[in-house]
């Protein structure tokens, strides 16, 4: 059976392709993916955890517990985030973070 | 879980998330962070974390990426124009890659490993204790099962009510807001 | 009862506040105003009657008898074991001079309801005086040095306000300059008083100050000294009386409350409460006190000398207030504060009534100053001048008056130290009923020499009223039955005895209104002419040419090297262009490219995990 370490590096690795696609990556929508690994990168270490330090025998459910609250709000994240992608594609006809340099002082 | 079981799943996910990145076609993209989260869900069901496992496929691989696919095809993407690949911005941020990567190796390395506690049958029945007898939580656990999802509602209700219920609230205002971010503005 | 000093003290400050940030320039303020100075006055009044009498011991024994009500002081600001207090000292002095700042305020106020009736700016004229009201209230009831000052510093300031309050004329502007400017020479050397008494004695309340008997008489010299030059500049002795006569720019009750009857009595005031709270001290050894003698008595000669030769109505009165604070400085400098401080008590409403009087032939000839211009008012405003006469009277000290009363005793008070000052003083004595003569015969006997004194009619009741009260005060006040609200009474006040003194001073009326009355009756134009007198000994144009042009000019070079150089060029300016350069540098950083926010997210990101990890 895998150790901890081992889940917390596969974790770390996932976190890390997500920020090098939140830099690299110019589609605001593969950046929101991105994103989304990045959260999820998050889960895993959150239920490694979990797993690994029991109490009475049985996970701790405490970490679950905010695994659970994580997707949920990642979740309404999401749907509001594509929400904004796309009034913004209405407004810009383009989604390339490139070309959205209006906040430019 | 078998060790074997757990690099394959996660090869799956790391393969698949870096394919996020690879794929010039958000469509591939999107279909590649499937396939990653399949993995993480491999990999949370070998954590015996079987109700966020199934979470995990049915809201984001059932519903978000579902909604990424619905709202790529509904702005038409193709797959993104070549442009000149500026070389600056690529070092950079593979740089704070490395950077990130190496600080984590160097993490682990120095932090002590951990073996998994057991969830044999036997130390499952001595937890039975903890939770009212008869009940389906330790009915389940004294047969040698782990009622994941009974425990994981029993803490959500005993424990995180309130958090709860203001998580319903935030679904409630995100989608009045997605309803009125989507509204054409009238001119 | 123990509410009722903290009222009197903060009333006029909530009138101000009010008037000046809710009713502004509403038509209310000056009924606000007046209704807020005849309740301090009827509060004044309350005090007065003796609730906690205690025995307090004037200085040498004069047996003062003093009313503490006590009042618990305010802590204000606490530094260690050390406290500044807001507290009220009732005794006695505070409550006596309360009435006379409340009634002739009072009065004022309601004399400038008819004065000021036209005037665009009423509202902040009126909320002026209130303020003027809290400041002078102050420091009457103020229980320490502290208060004192600020008090001090908030009446020259009010002051400031109402002598400009026409302030588009330049020479009102000037004015208020001025006398904000005397006034904060003699501060100076007031504050370094304050500071070395505390350092003598260890406190800065009145109550408790003790001299320590290891103190020499030369330090406690310099401290009444550093303390008098306060004086000289609030009760405008020389060599600061220039402002007093340039303050006659301001509006004519202004001059009778601030420049006749309350502020410029502040400094004789401050100076005997000063003497009443060193009670160990023997201030007839002191060579402050001579020093304080001769300034007053100097001050009252030079003043009356310079009074005989002034044309404008306002100016006489105003060199006259010089010369009768320079009685009552030289009062404070025989150790008879007692005596100064009734004859202030009697001055205060006869001169109020003089100014109130001048302000009300003004009002009648259209704003003509010029007593040459003027003649025969009496007859054309009987009410006006029989008021007018009954002040004259009381200034000269005809017997019978109040003035009579009080001058004798700070001639009593000249003739017992034996000083040559006593000449002085009964010179000054030729002298007022010399003026006052002129004064009276050229502005109100005679016929009238301009259209303007021609057309003048009897004021209206809102104004001959209080000059009708002011006039009874002046006769009467010195009597004993109104004396016992005087701040401080000596013995044998309102008797008559026949001295000495008496005699020379009887001597000098007589020879005083003779001179007037055979020099000016019947004249058109002044018959004597000493330009000497006329330009004020040259005081105000040896300042104006030598101390203001050089000092002013050498600080003015230096300001405007400080102002242009240091301060905008370099601290201003340099940090606004600091600022610039910054911002255009800082500039490029904000790419509003998505991604290169993200890559400076991340490497924040990085080095937190470095410095709280691998640290």
């Amino acid at each position: 059976m895998a150790s901890l370490n081992d889940y917390l590096l596969v974790s770390g690795l996932l976190f890390a392709i997500g920020l090098a696609g939140v830099v690299l990556r110019r589609n605001i929508i593969i950046v929101f993916m991105c994103l989304e690994l990045m959260l999820s990168a998050a889960n895993l270490s959150l239920v490694a955890f979990s797993r690994f330090n029991t109490v009475n025998g049985l996970p701790n459910y405490h970490g679950q517990m905010l695994v659970f609250f994580v997707i949920t709000v990642a979740a309404a994240e999401v749907a509001v985030g594509l929400a904004i992608i796309v009034a913004l594609y209405r407004a810009r006809l383009t989604i390339h973070t490139d070309d959205l340099t209006s906040l430019k002082g | 879980m078998p060790t074997y079981l757990f690099w394959i799943f996660s090869a799956m996910m790391l393969l698949g998330g870096a394919a996020v990145i690879v794929f010039r076609n958000p469509v591939s993209s999107a279909l590649s962070v499937v396939a990653c989260f399949l993995g993480l869900a491999g990999l949370f069901t070998g954590l015996s974390a079987f109700f966020v496992g199934i979470i995990q496929i049915l809201v984001y691989t059932g519903a978000v990426m579902v909604l990424f696919l619905f709202i790529i095809m509904l702005l038409d993407l193709k797959d993104e124009d070549k442009r000149a690949p500026s070389l600056a911005p690529l070092l950079a941020g593979l740089g704070l890659v490395v950077a990130f990567v190496s600080q984590l190796l160097c993490v682990l390395s120095r932090s002590p490993d951990q073996i998994a506690p057991a969830l044999d049958p036997q130390a499952l029945a001595a937890a039975a204790g903890h939770f009212p007898a008869g009940e389906k939580i330790a009915t389940a656990l004294t047969a040698g099962r782990l009622p994941d999802v009974q425990l994981i509602g029993h803490m959500l209700f005993t424990g995180y009510n309130l958090p709860l219920q203001i998580l319903g609230v935030i679904l409630l205002v995100a989608t009045v807001g997605v309803v009125v971010l989507s509204k054409r503005t009238q001119h | 009862m123990n509410s009722l000093p903290w009222i009197l003290l903060f009333l006029p400050f909530v009138v101000t506040v009010v008037c000046q940030l809710v009713l502004r320039k509403s038509a209310l303020v000056p009924w606000v105003s007046t209704a807020s100075a005849v309740a301090t006055f009827v509060i004044a009044c309350i005090l007065l009657t003796p609730s906690d009498l205690t025995l307090f011991d004037g200085p040498n024994g004069s047996g003062i008898i003093a009313r503490y009500i006590t009042c618990k002081p305010i802590h204000w600001a606490s530094i260690g074991n050390f406290y500044l207090d807001i507290g009220i000292q009732l005794d006695k002095l505070s409550t006596g001079m309360m009435v006379v700042v409340t009634g002739v305020g009072a009065l004022v106020h309601v004399f400038s309801l008819a004065y000021m009736e036209h005037d665009d700016a009423k509202a902040r004229y009126f909320t002026g005086l209130a303020f003027f009201m809290f400041s002078m209230t102050g420091i009457v009831l103020a229980s320490n040095f502290i208060m004192t000052f600020i008090f001090w510093e908030l009446v020259g300031f009010s002051s400031y306000l109402l002598i400009g309050h026409w302030y588009q004329k330049e020479s009102a502007a000037d004015a208020a300059k001025k006398a904000f400017l005397c006034n904060r020479v003699g501060d100076f050397g007031f504050m370094i008083g304050i500071l070395m008494l505390w350092g003598i004695t260890g406190t800065l309340t009145f109550a408790e100050m003790a001299v320590p008997a290891e103190v020499s008489i030369g330090t406690l010299s310099a401290v009444m000294l550093c303390i008098f030059c306060g004086a000289v500049g609030k009760s405008a002795q020389l060599p600061l009386h220039v402002w007093l006569p340039d303050a006659m720019e301001g509006p004519t009750p202004v001059s009778a409350l601030i420049h006749a009857a309350t502020m410029v009595a502040a400094g004789v005031y401050m100076l005997f409460r000063v003497q009443l709270s060193l009670p160990l001290v023997n201030f007839h050894e002191l060579q402050a006190s001579t020093v304080i003698a001769w300034t007053g008595g100097l001050t009252a000669l030079v003043a009356a000398l310079m009074a005989t030769q002034q044309d404008d109505i306002k100016r006489v009165l105003a060199y006259s207030t010089l010369s009768q604070l320079g009685y009552m400085v030289m009062a404070v400098g025989f150790v008879a504060g007692e005596a100064g401080m009734f004859h202030l008590f009697t001055h205060a409403w006869f001169k109020a009534l003089l100014f109130l009087g001048a302000g009300a032939v003004i009002h009648a000839c259209h704003h003509e100053q010029d007593i040459w211009n003027m003649g025969g008012l009496l007859k054309k405003m009987p009410v006006t001048g029989i008021a007018f006469a009954a002040g004259c009277l009381a200034l000269i000290a005809f017997p019978g008056t109040s003035g009579f009363f009080s001058k004798e005793l700070i001639l009593d008070a000249a003739h017992e130290s034996g000083s040559p000052l006593f000449w002085v003083a009964a010179f000054v004595a030729v002298l007022t009923p010399f003026y006052m003569t002129r004064l009276f015969v050229v502005a109100f006997l005679g016929k009238h020499r301009s259209d303007s004194a021609g057309h003048a009619r009897e004021v209206g009741p809102l104004m001959w009223v209080p000059l009708a009260l002011l006039a009874i005060l002046s006769i009467f006040s010195g009597y004993a039955f109104i004396n016992q609200c005087s701040p401080a009474l000596p013995e044998h006040a309102g008797e008559f005895h026949f001295n000495t003194v008496a005699a020379v001073s009887l001597g000098a009326l007589v020879l005083g209104v003779l001179a007037g009355w055979v020099l000016y009756a019947g004249k058109d134009k002044d018959p004597v002419r000493i330009p000497l007198l006329r330009n004020r000994f040259y005081i105000d144009a040896f300042y104006d040419k030598r101390l203001v042009r050089y000092f002013q000019d050498t600080l003015a070079a230096i300001v405007h090297f400080f102002d242009e150089f240091l301060i905008n060029g370099l601290l201003v300016g340099g940090l606004s262009r600091t600022a610039a350069s910054a911002g255009n540098l800082l500039r490029r950083v904000q790419s509003g490219s998505l991604q290169g926010y993200a890559f400076a997210l991340g490497v924040g990101v990085i080095f937190v995990i470095y410095f709280t990890v691998f640290q």
